[in-house]
C-alpha cells in the first residue's frame, strides 16, 4: 500500500491541515512558503478539488511555527510533491468524514451522498445542508492510512485554465512584503568592510538622538523614521573603526593549472563514494566553468522582530522558519519554543539569500531594544557585500567515440564549494551572518561535502544518457574564498551546461546531427525523448545558429527542452538570445494557460503505472 | 505642511522632509502608501517608480520638495486596464518588482494605446525583474495592446 505522504505522517491530526469556518470558508494550512512560484496558489486548488468546493472558498495560511505543520525547507522544487500531496490527502480524509456526518443526518449511506461547492445531496433529499453545517466540530481524527482520492480524470481545478495567483493583486497595490509591516523602531546594520574585520573603536555617542545596539562587533542603530535610520546607519559608519583578522581573501583557482586541494569522490549508484576513481583513456576533451553568482534580489533582505517579556516573535521571508527558529534560540540562549516565526513574503527568492540572516539581525536589535517592533532593513550594499553567493564551479568533461560515431566512454570530473549552508540545528555551526561578530560568537560550519543523492556540487552531473563506461566524480574544495551557499538548482546550473554543451561538441566531432546525436543516447527514457521531439517540433528544427539543450531536473523531476537561437555582432561580438522555445514536462500541472503559444509547449502527463 | 495630490486625493507631508526622498515620504506613516518599493535607491531598477504630473519618476532619489502641489500615481491608484492585464496574466514572480512596472507600462500606454512589441520593450527597459518574469509582461501588455 502507498504510504502516507511523508508531512502527513509527521503531522497526522487533520485539524493541523484543514479546518472549516462558521461562514463557507476552507483553510488550509501548509509549511510551506510563497517564493514567487505560486505554491500556496497551487495548493489551494488543490484542497478545493479534492473537497469539491469553490476554489474562492480556500484561503491558504503558509508557514507560521506553532500554526502550521513543520515542513522543513521551501526548496528544491518539491512543494507540490510534498505538501501538495500530503493536503490533497489531508482533503480526501476531511472529504469522506463530513460525508459520512451527512449520511448519519441525512439517513443515507456514504457512498449515496453527493457534494457540490460544499452542499451535500443525495436520492430524496430535500434539506439543505453544507460542509459548514457538519463542522461545528473539529475532526479530531488522526491520519493513519490512505484513503481514496478523487480520480484526476474527473478534476475541474487541476490542470485546468483559469487558475490565477491569488496574490498578485495585494502584490500590486499594497503592503504585502515584510518590507512594508508597520514598525515602532525602523533599523540597520553597521557593517564591517567584510567577514574578517572586526570593531575596535566607536564612539557611543554618535547615534543620538537614535538607538545604538553594539554586541561585539554586530552595530545597529534604529529610529522611529525610516530615513533616519538610514542617515544615522552612515554617520555611525564614519566613525566605526575596524581592524581585519586573518589574511585578506585571496583568489581560488578551480581550473588544472593551479587547483586548490580538492577531495574526489566518484559517484557509486548515483551518491559520492570515497572509492578510487577508474580512469579512462578519453580522446575529447572539454572543460566549462561558471563563476561566484549573487541572488542579487530586486529587494535588499528585512525581517521584523519584536522582544516582549523574553519571547520573540519574527516576521522574515526565511525558507525554512522551523529550522531557523532552534538555530536563533541556540543563538539567543533562550528556548526554541520562546520564538514564534511567521513567514511573510520577501522579493525575488532563489536560494540562501539573506533572509535567514536579516532575522538573526532583527532579534539581536529587538532584544537590546525589548518592547518595540523592530523592521531591519539591510541595504543594497549589504546585500552584494555579505548574502552567500552560489558557488563558482569548473567541470572537465572527456569522451571517446565508437567507430560508428556514438559515445564510448565518458568522464565528468566537477569542482567546486559547497551549495548547502543553510542554518540547521544539525549543524554543528551557526550558519547566520551575525553570529560570529557577537561579543560570544558562534562560527559558522566548517564546509563539509553533501554525499546524498543529487545535491550540492554534483546535482545533475549524473548525464541523463546511456553510455556504454562512464566515470561522474564530485571534487570538493574546502577553502570557499566567499560565502557559498545554495542558489537556483545548485550544482545542476553548471554541470547541465557542461553535458550539453561537450554533448553539441562530441555530435559535431561524430559529424552527426545534434539532435540525432542525443536520440541515439536516450535509450529507455521515453519522457526525455518526448520533449526533445516536442521542442524540435515547436521550433521547426536546428537549422542555423540554433543550438539544443536537453535536462531532467535531479534526474527525477521536471524533463525539459530548450532550444536557444543565438546571433552574434560581428563588430561588436555581442551576444544576443533573440529566441526561445521550450518543451516541458512537468508532471502533472495544477494549472495551464490557454491561448496560442509560439514559443512553449506543456508536455501531456503520462502516469506511470501506480502513479 | 507640503501639499500635493496622491491618487487624486489631497495629502501632504511634513516640510522638513523636503529633501527627503518622495520614496520614503510616500511610504511613511503620514502618507502611508506601500506600492512604491525600493530596488536599488540608484534609479537603475525602476522598482519605486511613480508618476509625477503623468510621467514617470525615480522616488528612490527625487526629492519629496519636488512634487509640492503636483500629482502622484502610484499602482496603488492605478485601476487601469494596464494593471487587470498584468494581474490577470499571472505577470510576476516574487511581485516586488511589479508596482513600478505597472507604472511604467501606464505611462506609456496613455501616450501610445496600441505599442508596437518593441515600443513595449523600450518603454519597460528601465524595470528589472529578477526572477525573470519578463515574456509575461510582454506578452501581456502585447495582448492588451493588440485589443
Amino acid at each position: 500500500m502507498t504510504p502516507l505522504p511523508h508531512a502527513l505522517a509527521a503531522t497526522p491530526s487533520l485539524d493541523r491541515w484543514i479546518r472549516l469556518t462558521g461562514d463557507g470558508d476552507v483553510i488550509a494550512f501548509t509549511g510551506k512558503v510563497e517564493i514567487g512560484q505560486g505554491i500556496l496558489s497551487a495548493l489551494g486548488t488543490i484542497v478545493a478539488e479534492e473537497l469539491d468546493v469553490a476554489r474562492r472558498r480556500v484561503q491558504v495560511v503558509s508557514a507560521h511555527t506553532g500554526h502550521t505543520p513543520n515542513e522543513g525547507v521551501t526548496a528544491g522544487s518539491m512543494s507540490i510533491e510534498t505538501s501538495g500531496a500530503a493536503l490533497r490527502q489531508a482533503s480526501a480524509w476531511a472529504r469522506r468524514l463530513l460525508l459520512q456526518r451527512a449520511a448519519a443526518r441525512l439517513g443515507l449511506a456514504a457512498d449515496e451522498v453527493t457534494v457540490a461547492d460544499g452542499e451535500l445531496g443525495g436520492e430524496g433529499v430535500n434539506e439543505r445542508l453544507t460542509y459548514w453545517d457538519l463542522a461545528d466540530q473539529p475532526f479530531d481524527f488522526e491520519i493513519r492510512h490512505r484513503t481514496p482520492e478523487k480520480a484526476p480524470k474527473a478534476y475541474r481545478l487541476v490542470g485546468h485554465d483559469g487558475q490565477r495567483r491569488i496574490d498578485i493583486l495585494a502584490k500590486a497595490t499594497g503592503p504585502a512584503f515584510v518590507h512594508d509591516a508597520e514598525a515602532e523602531l525602523h533599523a540597520r546594520v553597521v557593517r564591517p568592510p567584510s567577514l574578517r574585520h572586526r570593531l575596535t573603536e566607536l564612539d557611543l555617542d554618535v547615534a543620538a538622538p537614535g538607538r545604538l545596539v553594539v554586541d561585539g562587533s554586530f552595530v545597529a542603530v534604529a529610529h522611529p523614521v525610516e530615513f533616519e535610520a538610514e542617515r544615522l546607519a552612515r554617520r555611525v559608519a564614519g566613525h566605526a573603526r575596524w581592524r581585519r583578522i586573518g589574511p585578506a581573501p585571496r583568489g581560488v583557482d578551480l581550473d588544472e593549472s593551479r587547483r586548490e586541494p580538492a577531495a574526489a569522490f566518484p559517484l557509486r549508484n548515483g551518491v559520492p563514494s570515497p572509492t578510487p576513481r577508474r580512469r579512462m583513456a578519453t580522446t575529447h576533451r572539454a572543460a566549462y566553468s561558471r563563476p561566484f553568482l549573487m541572488h542579487a534580489s530586486i529587494a535588499p533582505s528585512a525581517a521584523v522582530a519584536a522582544w516582549r517579556d523574553g519571547a520573540l516573535e519574527i516576521e522574515c521571508s526565511s525558507q525554512g522558519i522551523e529550522p531557523l527558529r532552534h538555530v536563533i534560540a541556540r543563538v539567543l540562549g533562550i528556548d526554541p519554543d520562546a520564538i514564534e516565526i511567521r513567514h511573510v513574503a520577501g522579493a525575488g527568492c532563489y536560494g540562501h539569500n539573506g533572509a535567514d540572516d536579516a532575522a538573526l539581525d532583527a532579534a539581536l536589535i529587538a532584544r537590546a531594544l525589548p518592547g518595540q517592533r523592530v523592521l531591519l532593513k539591510w541595504s543594497r550594499e549589504d546585500e552584494h557585500g555579505f548574502e552567500p553567493l552560489g558557488p563558482a564551479m569548473h567541470i572537465e568533461m572527456g569522451a571517446s567515440l565508437e567507430a560508428g560515431g556514438g559515445i564510448a566512454e565518458w568522464t565528468h570530473d566537477v569542482y567546486g564549494f559547497t551549495h548547502v549552508a543553510r542554518p540547521s540545528p544539525r549543524a554543528p555551526g551557526v550558519d547566520l551572518l551575525a553570529a560570529r561578530f557577537l561579543a560570544e560568537p558562534f562560527e559558522p560550519t566548517p564546509a563539509r561535502p553533501a554525499l546524498g543523492a543529487e545535491v550540492g556540487i554534483h546535482r545533475n552531473a549524473l548525464p541523463i544518457y546511456s553510455f556504454p563506461n562512464q566515470e561522474v566524480t564530485k571534487h570538493f574544495v574546502a577553502n570557499a574564498p566567499v560565502r557559498t551557499s545554495a542558489l537556483r538548482g545548485l550544482g545542476a546550473h553548471g554541470n547541465v551546461f557542461a553535458i550539453e554543451s561537450f554533448m553539441d561538441e562530441l555530435a559535431h566531432a561524430a559529424g552527426k546531427d545534434p539532435a540525432d546525436f542525443r536520440r541515439r543516447h536516450l535509450q529507455h527514457d521515453p519522457r526525455a525523448t518526448a520533449v526533445l521531439e516536442a521542442v524540435l517540433d515547436l521550433c521547426g528544427g536546428l537549422a542555423g545558429n540554433r543550438g539544443l539543450g536537453l535536462a531532467r531536473y535531479k534526474n527525477r523531476q521536471c524533463c525539459a527542452a530548450v532550444v536557444a537561437e543565438v546571433s552574434v555582432d560581428e563588430e561588436t561580438a555581442r551576444i544576443r538570445i533573440p529566441r526561445l522555445w521550450i518543451a516541458a514536462d512537468a508532471g502533472r500541472a495544477s494549472s495551464t494557460r490557454t491561448g496560442s503559444p509560439t514559443n512553449w509547449r506543456v508536455v501531456p502527463f503520462r502516469p506511470c503505472r501506480g502513479a | 505642511m507640503i501639499p500635493f495630490r496622491l491618487n487624486g486625493d489631497a495629502a501632504q507631508f511634513d516640510s522638513g522632509d523636503r529633501d527627503t526622498p518622495l520614496l520614503y515620504v510616500l511610504r511613511s506613516p503620514t502618507v502611508g502608501d506601500m506600492t512604491p518599493k525600493l530596488g536599488c535607491g540608484g534609479e537603475l531598477c525602476g522598482a519605486c517608480r511613480v508618476l509625477v504630473d503623468g510621467e514617470p519618476a525615480y522616488a528612490c532619489t527625487l526629492p519629496a520638495g519636488a512634487v509640492e502641489g503636483r500629482h502622484v500615481e502610484t499602482a496603488a491608484g492605478l485601476d487601469t486596464p494596464v494593471r487587470r492585464a498584468l494581474v490577470d496574466a499571472n505577470a510576476t514572480q516574487c511581485g516586488h518588482c511589479l508596482p513600478g512596472i505597472v507604472v511604467a507600462a501606464e505611462a506609456l500606454f496613455r501616450s501610445n494605446p496600441k505599442p508596437a512589441r518593441a515600443e513595449i520593450a523600450a518603454a519597460l527597459d528601465s524595470q528589472l525583474c529578477r526572477c525573470g518574469s519578463h515574456p509575461r509582461v510582454l506578452r501581456a501588455l502585447v495582448d492588451l495592446g493588440g485589443e
